[in-house]
């Protein structure tokens, strides 16, 4: 198109690559396609609301794929299930950056030559103006500059004379909102820092939660210590910032209806600098709480969840004793009835196959307040009554075939195929035992709690914060301030000592109302009983 | 005892709400249109209708103060049933759906009335902006009723105050806001009886008012949003999740960004960004009620079940 007028030829016209390169970049940049891609942008996020996402919810999306198996697949391939990490999405927000960089960096110094300009001159006739008045005051021209003067601090100004009719014209030009351009080039140039700022967590940050018994202590060593990782697209887990912490106590209360009113864990860390220097003795005292995490070194810790572990000895025929305290999972959040499975393997054997007979998992439902009576249930989250239902499982737990196994749960197909078989079931309150067949007595000691910790490393979330405010202070300026022009004209009048005064005013953004403020200028120079002029 | 109050007080506030919408409603049926003229082109056409017009006009003011009036009162017991719930449950009154429509409506009513003092040819939109409103307290009254209560640990912090409470005014400013561009639409369609649509204020008013009220709105909305990931920082171990609520929340704010945007565009300044303004009030209406109800997420606070 740009080219046409000189290509009157027939045939496909053919334009240069630098004018398709500047037309592409001038629609790019146009208020028309940034409003394209906000809308976009709005639309492409709603699916990430009313979709389940994989980095949210991964078993309602497995439950969507077993509702949906048709649709599933399909929609999962144009990444529907992971909306906010699709290229789609990524490109249109890309796309927005690039637009806005693109339109408002012009405007940056556009206003920039602004504000070295002087308003423009006072336009020939003001009556034309929005706002607009003229009278005759006391005073000579030079009095009544005195009092514009006054009048116009805090405006940028210019004033000029000009030879009109054989007399002096004074003629005053101002202008002021300057600050609102200001305001919406800081909120575009923010957005841009808050999206780096955000990308810089998504790629450097890392995530990791991880189940600790009260009385142990966990060290951010590596992935490995986690019981889940997600780490930032720079991060590979080799060099977490080396931190320990102890659970020392843990505290729940609930009201009476069983709803939590507090949780709060007392714990020991150490910090790098502790670590390096090898005071591993001494441990920092702290407390996680809802809404408290403890900050140290780059890192938060959070106290996510937390639950029970109950403890289990066994005593073998032959007289050894092996104890194990392992979480149990919570299946009701309301009652805390937990769910899990505490595995053992006899100590002393060597043979392969002996070994694989012998194994021993206790699993079943574990209430911190039971119910009582055969069936085991929880009534309330808080350990008073503490009660077991377990199966004792004999065989082979599967833990050689080198598949990965859930901590909570024994392998399913091992009891399918018979290696894995009942042996007892019981109900246990602390201190009862059962014994097997074989004289192995298994003994319910008591229950320990554990705590689910969340380590969170984000270097970027300060600066999302600076941005964040940035764009407030940014889009608050540039919505609230307006930018006005103001101008007098003072002309001495034909009687002695008096001058006639014109005003006009115009506002350059929208119409919220400049009026009230000129009124009280003209007011000022002219008087109050002048209305009407 | 207070609980009791403060339900008393909130009835109260709707029944009379409701007694305003009427009153203004009166006030306008009490106002005749503008007779077109169309022959006699002789005479000045005032001079026959004004005479008996006058008093029916004269009624139908004190009918609009009395509205107005009657508002401020609505708006007395409403805050009375904000407070008293404050008091009654010894927290801040925004710790459940019911709490959060009440404070959302209280926000509207309150930026109507403010809205009126500096617009005050707006007055005429009056009824159009109580109905929303009264039937929202309704629905929070009934439907979605909470008996005073304490709420869960995560929902005890100081930005709960801050964060909660900035939504909630914002969107009882983008209430308003929405409700005068639908109203703008409908003056400056055809789709609507001449006879409702003149009793409107006109066109202009109605798109002044729908900016005027967004431009407060905006920023406290993007305050809020911004209160929220520092809360969430502190609470959730991260700042921003794509939680649901969060999602759609960012939705809207890119919807109301695009609005301001088309303030700026030739071609969209008016009827288009009515258009867009309504998108973003649709939005927050689904993020109050589909979002909390039906999805569920990390906002589930609803207090609904």
């Amino acid at each position: 198109m740009v080219d046409s007028l000189e290509r009157p030829a027939p045939g496909p016209v053919r334009t240069s690559p630098f004018a398709v390169l500047r037309n592409a970049w001038r629609g790019l940049t146009s208020m028309r396609t940034a409003l394209v891609l906000l809308f976009l942008l709005a639309v492409a996020a709603l699916p990430g609301a009313l979709l389940p996402q994989r980095s949210l919810n991964l078993n309602l999306v497995d439950q969507y794929f077993t509702d949906h198996p048709d649709l599933a697949p399909l929609m999962d391939r144009i990444g529907l299930f992971d909306v906010f990490a699709a290229p789609w999405f990524a490109a249109i927000y890309l796309m927005l950056m690039v637009s806005l960089i693109g339109c408002v960096l012009p405007r940056s110094v556009e206003h920039l030559r602004a504000l070295r300009t002087p308003p423009v001159a006072t336009p020939r006739n003001l009556g034309r103006l929005p706002h607009h008045a003229t009278g005759p005051v006391d005073g000579t021209p030079d009095e009544v500059a005195d009092r514009v003067r006054a009048l116009l601090r805090g405006w940028r100004s210019a004033e000029r004379t000009e030879e009109r009719a054989g007399a002096g014209v004074r003629e005053f030009s101002a202008e002021k909102g300057y600050l609102r351009e200001a305001g919406n080039v800081l909120f575009h140039l923010a957005m841009v820092g808050l999206l780096v700022g955000f990308a810089a967590g998504k790629l450097y940050g890392y995530e990791g939660s991880v189940i600790i018994p009260v009385g142990n202590q966990f060290c951010n060593s590596g992935i490995l210590g986690y019981d889940s990782f997600r780490a930032g697209l720079r991060v590979d887990g080799t060099e977490l910032e080396p931190f320990c912490l102890r659970i020392d106590q843990f505290e729940a209360s609930y009201r009476a209806d069983g709803q939590a009113a507090d949780y709060r864990a007392e714990i020991g860390y150490q910090t790098t600098s502790d670590l390096d220097e090898g005071s591993t003795a001494e441990w920092r005292p702290a407390t996680l709480a809802v809404n408290a995490p403890l900050r140290v070194d780059g890192l938060r810790v959070y106290l996510m969840d937390h639950g029970y572990a109950p403890r289990f000895t066994v005593t073998f025929p032959d007289g050894q004793q092996r104890t194990g305290e392992i979480q149990w999972r919570v299946v009701d959040p309301s009652t805390l009835l937990s769910e899990g499975a505490t595995k053992f393997e006899r100590p002393g054997i060597t043979d392969e196959e002996q070994r694989r007979t012998s194994q021993l998992a206790i699993t079943g439902l574990f209430a911190p307040t039971s119910s009582g009576g055969d069936v085991v249930t929880s009534v309330f989250p808080a350990l008073r009554d503490p009660e077991v239902a377990v199966d004792v499982l004999r065989g082979d737990l599967g833990l050689d075939d080198g598949r990965g196994q859930s901590i909570f749960q024994v392998d399913q197909r091992q009891i399918e195929s018979g290696a894995l078989q009942r042996v007892a079931r019981a109900n246990l309150v602390p201190g009862q035992e059962i014994t097997l067949d074989d004289g192995t007595v298994i003994r319910f000691d008591g229950v320990n709690q554990w705590v689910g910790v969340q380590v969170s490393h984000d270097p970027g979330q300060d600066w999302v914060l600076v941005f964040a405010i940035a764009v407030l202070i940014g889009i608050t300026l540039s919505l609230t301030i307006r930018r006005r022009r103001f101008w007098v004209r003072l002309q001495a009048a034909d009687t002695e000592g008096r001058t006639v005064v014109e005003l006009g005013g115009l506002a350059r953004t929208d119409r919220a109302g400049y009026g009230e403020e000129f009124d009280r200028l003209r007011a000022e120079l002219l008087g109050p009983e002048k209305k009407d002029g | 005892m207070l609980a009791q109050y403060s339900d008393w007080f909130y009835i109260a506030a709707v029944a009379v709400y409701v007694l305003a919408m009427v009153l203004h409603a009166y006030a306008q049926a009490a106002v005749r249109t503008r007779r077109p003229v169309l022959v006699g082109a002789g005479g000045t056409p005032a001079d026959i209708p004004a005479a008996e017009e006058q008093p029916a006009r004269a009624v139908g003011a004190r009918a609009a103060n009395m509205g107005v009036s009657v508002a401020v009162l609505g708006a007395l017991l409403h805050l009375a049933s904000i407070v008293a719930r404050g008091l009654a449950t010894e927290r801040w009154p925004l710790g459940n759906m019911y709490e959060f429509i009440s404070m959302i409506t209280f926000a509207a009513v309150v930026t109507w009335l403010v809205m009126l003092r500096r617009v005050p040819a707006a007055r005429s939109a009056a009824p159009w902006v109580l109905l929303p409103i009264v039937v929202l307290m309704t629905l929070g009254g009934t439907a979605l009723y909470t008996a005073a209560g304490p709420v869960m640990p995560a929902l005890r912090s100081y930005w709960l105050p801050v964060h909660v409470t900035a939504i909630a005014i914002s969107s009882g400013l983008l209430i308003v806001s929405g409700v005068a561009s639908i109203l703008f639409l409908l003056r400056s369609g055809s789709g609507v009886p001449a006879a409702i649509a003149e009793r409107m204020p006109t066109a202009d008013v109605l798109d002044r008012v729908a900016y005027r009220v967004m431009i407060v709105a905006f920023p406290l909305y993007t305050f809020a949003v911004v209160a929220g990931a520092v809360w969430a920082e502190a609470a959730w171990g991260r700042f921003w999740g794509w939680d649901p609520k969060e999602t759609v929340a960012f939705v809207a704010w890119v919807i109301y960004a695009a609005y301001l945007h088309a303030r700026a565009t030739a071609g969209w300044r008016t009827g288009r960004a009515a258009w867009i303004n309504i998108a973003g009030l649709t939005t927050m209406i689904f993020n109050l009620f589909f979002i909390n109800l039906v999805v569920a997420g990390l906002h589930s606070y609803a207090g609904v079940g």
